[in-house]
């Protein structure tokens, strides 16, 4: 197909010359996000994150309490295998503890990342019939997955209060006031890496199947189930690249008083999640205008 | 030029043939690395043109389409299944992206695509609206302003906290139908939606529709096999034949070109309704001629006992003007309406027609609610006979042939004087 020259007219003068409010075209810069337009979808969002919560649990018996019961057994069993029986160590802090404040702010990073990448393929009746922004549904993805991690948070706390007023050895630092950041930049890496995942699954399927995977391996080479400053000098280097590293031992070093992480690390990781994104984002435009045509 | 609201403008659409997405990671990442380095693509096959060999896989489901729609206009747009008509909304409603061309368009588009697109089931109606009307693109405050309007439309009042699960699929419809339709876009665009719900619903559907263009000068697109809706709605008409644009005009001209090119001598409806309908119809005289009867089967199904319904048959040009039509009951007969699936014949006498063609219309109705309405069902040509009076007929015109009775009461002039060829009769 020979590309007429003419097609590219950039939008902004085309619209202007006759009160033209839009221009379709074959092509779409890799930067034409529309933020604003997206800004006006925001109701959309908003609703389409009350539905994922109500819609979730209408007909399950236990209904929200799964928000609990997931990390709490996850917990346990990292506990017994990770704590008792393997007795890996956990910096002098109780095992229960550790393992929660790994899983809490991993099971928001692995959610985010897992379900939207496959946000093509599973909205694909809905995406192929009306359009609306197609940022909408990883944001609202994001976003409900945020009302599952104050939930597990909320029993978090409960717990470090139960151990403190034990007198477990653990205290807060200042770094617990980092926790949006860390938050932020959990839901950044997630989403990034997701709709990265999901423009390149309309071509390349196979990859659905290597996400969950992808994850799960990743958490390996995260210090979520064993402490950084345990790691054997020779694959240090490995977790002290995983920009996902400092954001695991901050929240760690905020609420129970022990990580290994500085300042200037948090911030690389801040600058690498924001790389993530916008690639995340481009990849994402291109593929969003003809992925009807694929799917 | 300031009244136009959509410009389209040289839009082609090409579909990958095949298996798509098939290749995979390896041959994507060697072939990307061969044209780093200006070497030819790896997997294409020697002596064939890498042109060449992209044209031969597309499949071009619109070709070159340009046309205008004017602010207010109620648009038609028709063709055979695979003519490009949806793909053509498609791109309208940015659900893709044209492969070359541009649409310029004025104001805010709703589709209507898929009645109850993004539905959850296990949400309640008044859940539903609010998200299906946010999926369409209104705001939480634009629909709460709405909500009761919308609710009173579709009907459903009290199933409004009723999960939509549990609805009919009538019920389905309406709703979503009343949230689309209280949308407020300036451009609304409906396609073949009104197949589903019930006759009663479907004719509000249209009186909404109307409403929106006439009194709210609202610009509608709409998509249907259903000519009689197109043609009572619309006032100008797009044909879509093979992807491009075959005739665009008044809506009759562009009904009867489609009429001209899309009946045949049998008419087969396989679609499951639980609607009455009729289901097959088929012109029984084989190669009609003038002096031959013409007789044409015709078979429904009433799903239910239906007080009052009504089948009937209708001739027509291929303008579609209607030439008469017959139901049992201006013969005094009864149509059947008990539950059933029903067979019958409508024999016309012989020396009815001229030697052109005709079209066929079927219906199946009661009072003002049209259950089923093929037009054209079928068409069949009426040939000459090789001899007798009516053997020279192309000379005469009009559209039926009628036997009329001439006398002739002589030359005032010499009345005694007798005609050749006719009876003398007394003044």
């Amino acid at each position: 197909m020979s590309e007429n020259p003419q097609i590219n007219v950039p939008v902004h003068s085309a619209s202007a010359d006759a009160g033209w409010t839009t221009v379709l075209t074959p092509h779409r810069g890799w930067l034409d996000w529309r933020l604003k337009q997206l800004w006006r979808y925001r109701d959309l969002i908003s609703l389409f994150v009350w539905r994922d919560f109500v819609s979730l649990y209408k007909q399950t018996i236990l209904g929200p309490l799964w928000h609990i019961i997931q990390p709490l057994l996850t917990t346990i069993t990292f506990t017994v295998v990770f704590g008792k029986i393997a007795n890996l160590p956990t910096n002098g802090i109780p095992p229960f503890l550790f393992y929660m404040s790994g899983i809490v702010g991993w099971t928001y990073f692995s959610n985010n990342i897992t379900k939207t990448s496959s946000t093509f393929v599973t909205n694909s009746s809905l995406l192929g019939k009306v359009y609306f922004h197609r940022l909408v549904i990883p944001i609202s993805i994001a976003i409900s997955n945020l009302i599952s991690f104050f939930i597990q948070f909320g029993i978090f706390l409960i717990f470090i209060a139960i151990f403190y007023f034990r007198h477990f050895p653990i205290h807060l630092t200042y770094w617990a006031f980092y926790t949006p950041l860390f938050l932020v930049m959990l839901a950044g890496y997630g989403l990034g890496g997701g709709i990265i995942v999901s423009a390149l699954t309309t071509r390349y399927r196979d990859l659905t199947q290597l996400v969950a995977f992808g994850v799960q391996l990743l958490m390996y080479a995260t210090p979520v189930i064993y402490p950084l400053s345990q790691a054997s000098s020779r694959y240090r280097w490995v977790l002290e690249y995983n920009p996902l590293t400092p954001v695991v031992e901050g929240f760690r070093l905020g609420f129970l008083g022990a990580g290994d992480v500085n300042l200037t690390q948090l911030g690389i990781s801040f600058g690498a999640m924001l790389v993530v994104l916008v690639i995340g984002t481009m990849l994402f435009t291109h593929v969003e205008k003809t992925f009807m045509d694929t799917v | 030029m300031s009244d136009t609201v959509i410009s389209v403008e040289n839009i082609s659409k090409a579909y990958r043939l095949g298996q798509i997405g098939g290749g995979t990671l390896r041959e994507d990442f060697t072939r990307w690395w061969a044209r780093l380095r200006s070497k030819p693509d790896p997997f294409l096959k020697i002596g064939e043109e890498h042109h060449a060999r992209k044209m031969g896989e597309q499949f071009w489901a619109l070709d070159d389409v340009s046309f205008q729609v004017k602010q207010g206009e109620v648009l038609g747009i028709i063709g055979r299944n695979g003519a490009g008509k949806s793909t053509m909304l498609k791109i309208l409603s940015q659900v893709t992206t044209p492969t070359s061309g541009e649409i310029k368009i004025k104001g805010r588009i709703a589709s209507l695509l898929e009645v109850g697109t993004g539905f959850h089931p296990e949400l309640t109606g008044r859940e539903n609206v609010f998200l299906n009307g946010a999926i369409l693109g209104m705001t939480k405050a634009e629909i709460r302003k709405k909500f009761d309007e919308i609710i009173a439309f579709s009907g459903i009042e009290e199933f409004v906290d009723t999960p939509v699960k549990r609805y009919s699929s009538g019920m389905y419809v309406r709703l979503a139908f009343a949230v689309a339709a209280h949308l407020e876009p300036e451009i609304l665009i409906v396609d073949e939606v009104l197949a589903v719900g019930d006759a009663e619903f479907q004719r509000k559907c249209l009186g909404k529709m109307q409403d929106v263009s006439q009194r709210e000068g609202r610009t509608v697109l709409f998509v249907s096999h259903n000519m009689l809706a197109v043609q009572r709605l619309c006032t100008r008409g797009l044909l879509f034949a093979n992807g491009r644009l075959k005739v665009s005009g008044s809506i009759n001209d562009v009904i009867g070109d489609y009429a001209s090119t899309n009946a045949t001598d049998e008419y087969l409806n396989t679609k499951e309704s639980n609607l009455p309908q009729i289901v097959a119809a088929k012109i029984l005289t084989v190669s009609p001629n003038i002096e031959t009867p013409l007789e044409v089967m015709i078979e429904w199904v009433l799903p239910e006992d239906i007080r009052g319904v009504k089948i009937g048959i209708g001739f027509n040009t291929s303008e579609g003007q209607r030439i008469f039509d017959c139901a049992p009951e201006d013969l005094g007969q009864r149509s059947p309406d008990k539950k059933g699936r029903y067979k019958a014949t409508f024999t016309v006498p012989p020396n009815t027609f001229m030697a052109r063609s005709y079209y066929v219309s079927i219906g199946l109705w009661r009072e003002s609610v049209v259950f089923d309405h093929p037009n054209p069902a079928l068409q069949f040509i009426v040939e000459k006979v090789p001899r007798g009076p009516y053997s020279h007929q192309s000379s005469r015109d009009g559209l039926l042939n009628v036997k009329g009775v001439w006398t002739l009461a002589g030359n005032a002039d010499s009345p005694s004087q007798p005609i050749a060829g006719w009876t003398p009769t007394t003044v």
